[in-house]
């Protein structure tokens, strides 16, 4: 561009010869240069003006024409990419070790009425009771006839129901979807699956809540989406739990024992492989709790996790291990055994007199108090809580039963050297079958402590050393005496192909009103493991108040009582662990090839 | 030139058109039937789930102990006892595992068989 100058020489000459101010020309040119400045400004801002006008149309056009596409499409779902192979049931299934179902869910229906819709209320109520015979006719025809304008008839109604219902032919009776829970296996196992019931109630659903059991301890996890209906694997075997409590029942009658409890275990994974008590109830039909008396009397009641006992002899087996392990003793160390031990105004006395002195294996085989009380002053009070305190033996198991946090073990208020004595053999300290199953996995296992579990585990889960190996091996050997020597307490135990290693214990019940122990009323506990050289399993029978009377008088002692038990629970039940026997087999007549 | 140019875009629209409107349609028939087919997996999925359960009932181990005892005179099953276990020399060698025969062959569920 070529600049004008504001003082042209030619007009300056000129106005100089008229006689004007030559300044005028200047200030005149400097004027128009100032307009076409402005003129310029102006057209540059107007075009950037317009430009951001246009962008801001353009924004406001797109957002008005995607919410009126928004406001007229109809709602439908993402359907090109809709998962639906995953849409599985509310409520994942519960599955055993193998796969076999334990909980699962069925749908079903819900039967509701309108009152205001039906046409014929006192037929209608007629007709329900006669179909439901736990229905009370009066309550239905008060609720037909009165003021409401929804009545729940039933939760959960049969497909044979729901036709019999539909065929009254009420336009007031109305069915709703309903999914249930269901345990197809029955009485089986019910106190580990605990039980459901409904939460939140819809017309079209209702909420499943797991309210005892595992069900209640992995409620959160069953019901999360997000595993897709992945079921739930427990360490059970269907099997073994069935033929446990079969025996174990079977057991419980002939003993003429109240409830049992039995507890199998993996000694290396803490994995509880089958787990009873008795009485029982049916998940599927959770009876209700008691309102009044022993809450131990109902079915609804755990004695292997819930039911804490003085268990009796089947203790000395911990206090003989720390000896060892603290090297205050050998197995062949003699102790002295006269007595009874006075300490204060209590005595310690043995059931039978053992003469002067015995030797350990001794005093375990023979389940002596006086010498296991001994054993126990050498280790002193600290050494003992701290040995029981890390067996776990004074805190709720970890069990994955929503029962098993209200198993609290009862402890002496001041753990005196008496106490020191009694716990050593079984009395003063109460703990659950399951505690002590617990314990004698860690003897069985070489020594390391293992956390019982309800949870199928992938491998061995040893936690921290409790005793040495060599401890462990030396323990597991003075237990194996006591089945397989003549004059053990549980010689009972003693079957053929499968060696048994384990300890006895009875141990008078005190009185729940206080005051003492009952004089004819026991705990009789068998604590044992197998097979004996290298222990895979433990197993814990008990019996509560059990009388043996097939003899001339009746025998209360855990040797006629709790180890016949558990010797049948073991001679049925190590089969199918598939445990081989460790005897040459009989040679079978005559094997003939179905072919042949 | 100009006229066969116009007659030309016309058609070109007109069977754009059509291509697009096909596509749909075939789309959504897709959609239609992807829709009916997740249905009908819902309904499998829960008759699997009655079958299971059943399977399951019937499978119970109570059911097949009284089941096992009513049957003892044809069946003679005891409970499994370690006498039964066997070791592999006693199993007489066969030459022809093709005389075998299998008949009345059922199909059943592996869903409870241990893995």
């Amino acid at each position: 561009m070529i600049r004008t100058p504001l003082r042209p020489l030619a007009r300056i000459l000129e106005a100089r010869q008229k006689g004007e101010n030559p300044d005028a020309i200047e200030r005149e040119n400097l004027r128009i240069r100032h307009e076409q400045m402005r003129d310029k400004a102006r057209q540059r801002a107007e075009s950037r003006l317009l430009l951001l006008g246009i962008m801001f149309f353009c924004a406001f056009a797109v957002i008005g024409a995607r919410m009126s596409m928004l406001a007229i499409a109809d709602p439908v779902e993402p359907r090109t990419h809709a998962a639906g192979s995953k849409i599985v049931s509310q409520r994942a299934d519960i599955v055993d070790r193998g796969g076999r179902l334990l909980a699962t869910n069925m749908e079903t229906h819900s039967l509701y009425a309108h009152p205001h819709q039906m046409i014929e209320p006192v037929a209608a109520a007629k007709s329900l009771a006669e179909i439901f015979p736990d229905l009370d006719e009066e309550r239905l025809l008060k609720d037909f006839t009165g003021k409401r304008t929804f009545v729940w008839v039933k939760r959960k109604i049969s497909p044979e129901q729901k036709q019999a219902v539909h065929d009254i032919g009420e336009p007031g009776l109305l069915f709703g979807p309903r999914e249930m829970r269901l345990y197809p296996n029955g009485q089986l196992a019910g106190h580990i699956l605990g039980g459901t019931k409904f939460g939140e109630e819809g017309v079209d659903a209702a909420e499943i809540v797991g309210i005892a059991g595992v069900e209640k301890t992995f409620d959160a996890e069953l019901r999360d989406p997000a595993r897709e209906g992945a079921p739930l694997e427990l360490s059970l075997d269907l099997t073994i739990q069935s033929t446990l409590e079969q025996v174990l029942h079977g057991g419980m009658v002939l003993m003429n024992a109240k409830g049992a409890a039995a507890v199998l275990m993996d000694v290396h994974t803490g994995e509880v492989i089958a787990m009873s008590s008795m009485p029982d109830f049916d998940p599927n039909h959770r009876p209700r709790p008691l309102t009044q008396g022993d809450a131990s009397d109902s079915p609804l009641f755990n004695r292997a996790v819930q039911g804490v006992y003085e268990l009796g002899s089947t203790f000395k087996v911990f206090a003989i291990a720390q000896a060892l392990e603290l090297g205050l003793l050998n197995p062949s160390t003699v102790v002295d055994v006269r007595g009874p031990v006075v300490w204060g105004k209590h005595k310690i006395r043995d059931f039978h007199n053992y003469g002067k002195e015995l030797s350990v294996t001794e005093i375990l085989v023979k389940s002596s108090n006086i010498g296991t009380a001994r054993i126990a002053q050498m280790i002193g009070v600290e050494r003992q809580k701290d040995f029981l305190g890390k067996l776990g033996m004074f805190v709720p198991t970890p069990i994955e039963t929503s029962e098993a946090r209200t198993g609290h073990p009862l402890l002496p208020k001041n753990w005196s050297e008496l106490s020191a004595m009694t716990i050593s053999f079984g009395h003063g300290l109460s703990t659950t079958p399951m505690h002590l199953a617990a314990g004698y996995a860690a003897i069985a296992n070489g020594g390391r402590l293992v956390t019982p579990t309800l949870l199928k585990q992938s491998g061995p889960a040893l936690g921290e050393r409790l005793v040495s190996e060599e401890t462990a091996r030396l323990t597991r050997a003075m237990l194996r005496l006591v089945v397989s020597h003549p004059v053990g307490t549980a010689n009972l135990a003693e079957i053929p192909g499968y060696q048994v290693a384990g300890k006895t214990g009875t141990a008078d019940k005190y009185k729940a009103a206080g005051g003492g122990y009952h004089d004819k009323k026991v705990i009789t506990t068998f604590a044992g493991m197998f097979p004996a050289n290298k222990p895979k399993y433990v197993i814990v029978v008990t019996l509560d108040e059990p009388v043996e009377t097939s003899g001339d008088e009746p025998r209360r002692t855990a040797g006629w009582t709790a180890v016949p038990v558990a010797a049948e629970v073991i001679r049925r039940v190590a089969p199918l662990l598939g445990l081989r026997p460790d005897f040459e087999p009989l040679q079978m007549a005559g094997i003939t090839l179905a072919s042949q | 030139m100009r006229s066969l140019l116009f007659i030309f875009t016309v058609s070109f629209v007109v069977a754009v058109a059509f291509w697009a409107y096909h596509e749909n349609y075939k789309t959504q028939a897709a959609l239609d039937k992807v829709d009916h087919l997740q249905q009908q997996i819902g309904i499998k999925r829960e008759r699997l789930a009655v079958l299971r359960a059943e399977w399951a009932y019937l499978n119970r181990p109570d059911r097949l102990r009284d089941l096992a005892d009513l049957n003892f005179d044809r069946l003679g099953l005891l409970p499994f006892s370690a006498d039964q276990f066997g070791v592999l020399t006693d199993v007489p060698k066969t030459t022809d595992l093709a005389v075998l025969e299998l008949n009345g062959i059922v199909d059943v569920s592996s869903a409870g068989a241990k893995q």
